[in-house]
């Protein structure tokens, strides 16, 4: 038997929804008989995204006047709750997503799965969750009466379009939220960024700890570059702050998924693997022979970064 | 400024993770402070100097006796620990650890509650707002920098395309993300001193919480466990002058070149 209703966070993102939303979107549509996408700002606008991904109702929480969105978009969702709540609501692993997922959990008194990777109807709803690694998957289901609140990894399922009518807007406002509510965003900063984005690129290369320095991430850029590709990074050379954490793949960094993925002096942390392994094609540089990145290489050079790297990039600008 | 900073102490993660018989995540061995709630401990000890003074109090809960990484905590400079230690809180979920934490937080007044974005054990990373949700507060999550200007909190918080300056009336709850600050080394002096510091232990019924956390208030079950395919490895080569070259063909074969 499908699910009846599943509800979706369609979070807004340059004049459309982010992938990851179009993502849950999609994959709600194979399991349930009617989804329901929610959504505030600029995507009050989007029921025709909305309806083409398979929602049929777009709840719009409309504009929040510069606060953070965690609180009064949970606070829009639980009252709708109240008028009769779905199964369960998905929500994309992001920024944003995660603060809905806390404050709707203690508002509901419903418990979050988060680091989702899968989600089917076994008679019920069952999510599977990547642990140590990647080396096991763990499945799981909610219990008791209430919503289950479901935190879904990018690239867990892909986006399609259904065709289908657009969405009925339904204006779903937040209510009263008190202090809770009083973050708010006084200015943006965009940070220049060229090439493809990390989690859209064709080729992601990727430094690590291996590197030495932060001088020499350098490299990873320019060879990025001259693939058209992006440039990523382990959580160890974030930590350290070579490089900002937007760059991080890995567990609590960015999932991507590329043609082709270049480690560069990363060791292969199971944090990172985790963010990499379904990478269609992976090359890895480390000077340790034993470093488990190896266990998943389809090609591995045992060699040091700061050679083969330059003799990377030469060769590459010859081609060029 | 008092400041209270939840931590967590954690299995080893350069060591082998397992599941113990219940699939809990196997914590017999010895635990250590997590090193991402270091940063949160080194980000309340700045701005409690930079106020000019107040309490830095670390909160934790956890099922078993283990407090070193607790001690760690105040090795560094931190005021006093409480921890919350009770068999029973084996099993619990995000929300059960959240209620105990704000159980515990509520005690006492307080400006600031600070956390780590996510533990690096569990990686759940929805506890920190599910308690700013239970204590009534303002959270901003993935702040990269944090400051106190009077009442008002100001932190720049990373967003997709770069970040946020992001601003707040106190009191109110912050995650920091890894790098906010450098975290200190404890001096021997400061181990020392943390040995006579105070650490008070709580159990779940000093709090009245009985029945409604640990196993018994998670709401969630796991239905399997399975072992994940794996990928295979494929040609290693040793770089003999020749690595870049072989990288080229590799690319070439796969039509990227």
């Amino acid at each position: 038997m499908a699910l009846s209703t599943l509800w979706v966070l369609a979070e807004p993102s340059n004049g459309s929804f982010t992938t990851t939303s179009l993502e849950l979107l999609t994959h709600a549509r194979s399991l349930a008989t009617d989804v329901v996408a929610i959504t505030w700002g600029d995507g009050g606008q989007l029921g025709a995204v909305a309806g083409e991904y398979g929602a049929s109702t777009l709840y719009d929480v409309g504009d929040l006047a510069g606060a953070l969105p965690g609180v009064p978009v949970a606070a829009a969702i639980q009252a709708l709750c109240e008028s009769g709540a779905p199964d369960a609501l998905l929500i994309p692993t992001s920024y944003d997503g995660r603060d809905v997922a806390g404050r709707l959990s203690a508002r509901l008194d419903r418990p979050v799965l988060t680091n989702v990777t899968g989600i089917s109807d076994e008679g019920g709803l069952v999510t599977e969750h990547p642990v140590f690694g990647g080396s096991l998957t763990v499945k799981a289901k909610f219990t008791g009466p209430g919503p289950g609140i479901v935190v879904v990894r990018a690239k867990s399922f892909v986006a399609e379009p259904s065709g289908a009518w657009p969405a009925t807007v339904v204006a779903a406002p937040a209510g009263d939220t008190g202090a809770t509510a009083s973050a708010v965003i006084a200015t943006s900063h965009v940070e220049e960024r060229t090439g493809p984005k990390l989690e859209e690129a064709t080729v992601v290369v990727s430094g690590g700890r291996g590197l030495g320095e932060a001088g020499a991430y350098a490299m990873i850029e320019e060879v990025a570059k001259l693939l058209n590709g992006a440039a990523g990074a382990s959580r160890a050379i974030v930590d350290a702050g070579w490089v900002p954490y937007s760059h991080q793949v890995g567990q609590t960094g960015k999932t991507v998924k590329p043609l082709v993925y270049l480690a560069c002096g990363i060791s292969g942390a199971t944090q990172h693997m985790v963010g990499m392994k379904g990478s269609k094609n992976i090359v890895a540089i480390n000077k340790d022979a034993d470093a488990p990145i190896f266990q998943i290489a389809d090609l591995g050079i045992v060699g040091d970064v700061h050679k083969v790297l330059p003799a990377l990039i030469d060769a590459l600008k010859a081609r060029s | 400024m008092n400041i209270v900073v939840c931590v967590k102490q954690i299995p080893d993660p350069a060591a082998p993770q397992s599941f113990d018989a219940s699939n809990n995540l196997n914590r017999a061995g010895k635990l250590i402070l997590d090193e991402a709630d270091t940063y949160g401990v080194e980000m309340a000890l700045q701005l409690v100097d930079k106020a000019g003074g107040g309490e830095v109090t670390v909160v934790s809960m956890g099922s078993g006796a283990d407090v070193a990484g607790l001690r760690n905590a105040l090795a560094m400079g931190a005021t006093k620990a409480v921890i919350v230690s009770d068999e029973s809180l084996r099993g619990s979920d995000a929300l059960s650890t959240a209620k105990v934490l704000a159980a515990v937080i509520a005690r006492q007044p307080f400006d600031l509650v600070l956390a780590a974005t996510e533990s690096s054990d569990g990686y759940t990373g929805t506890t920190p707002v599910q308690l700013a949700e239970l204590l009534g507060l303002p959270s901003i999550t993935f702040a990269k920098a944090v400051s106190i200007e009077g009442t008002t909190l100001k932190v720049s918080r990373q967003t997709e395309a770069g970040y946020d300056e992001v601003t707040a009336p106190l009191p109110a709850l912050v995650t920091v993300t890894a790098g906010v600050v450098e975290p200190r080394y404890a001096s021997f002096k400061g181990i020392m001193a943390a040995k006579s510091k105070p650490l008070e232990v709580l159990s779940v019924s000093d709090l009245g919480l009985d029945g409604q956390v640990g196993a018994v208030g998670a709401r969630e079950a796991i239905v399997a466990v399975e072992t994940a395919e794996t990928r295979q490895a494929g040609e290693k080569y040793v770089d003999e002058g020749d690595g870049a070259q072989k990288v080229v063909a590799f690319l070439e074969a796969i039509k990227v070149l």
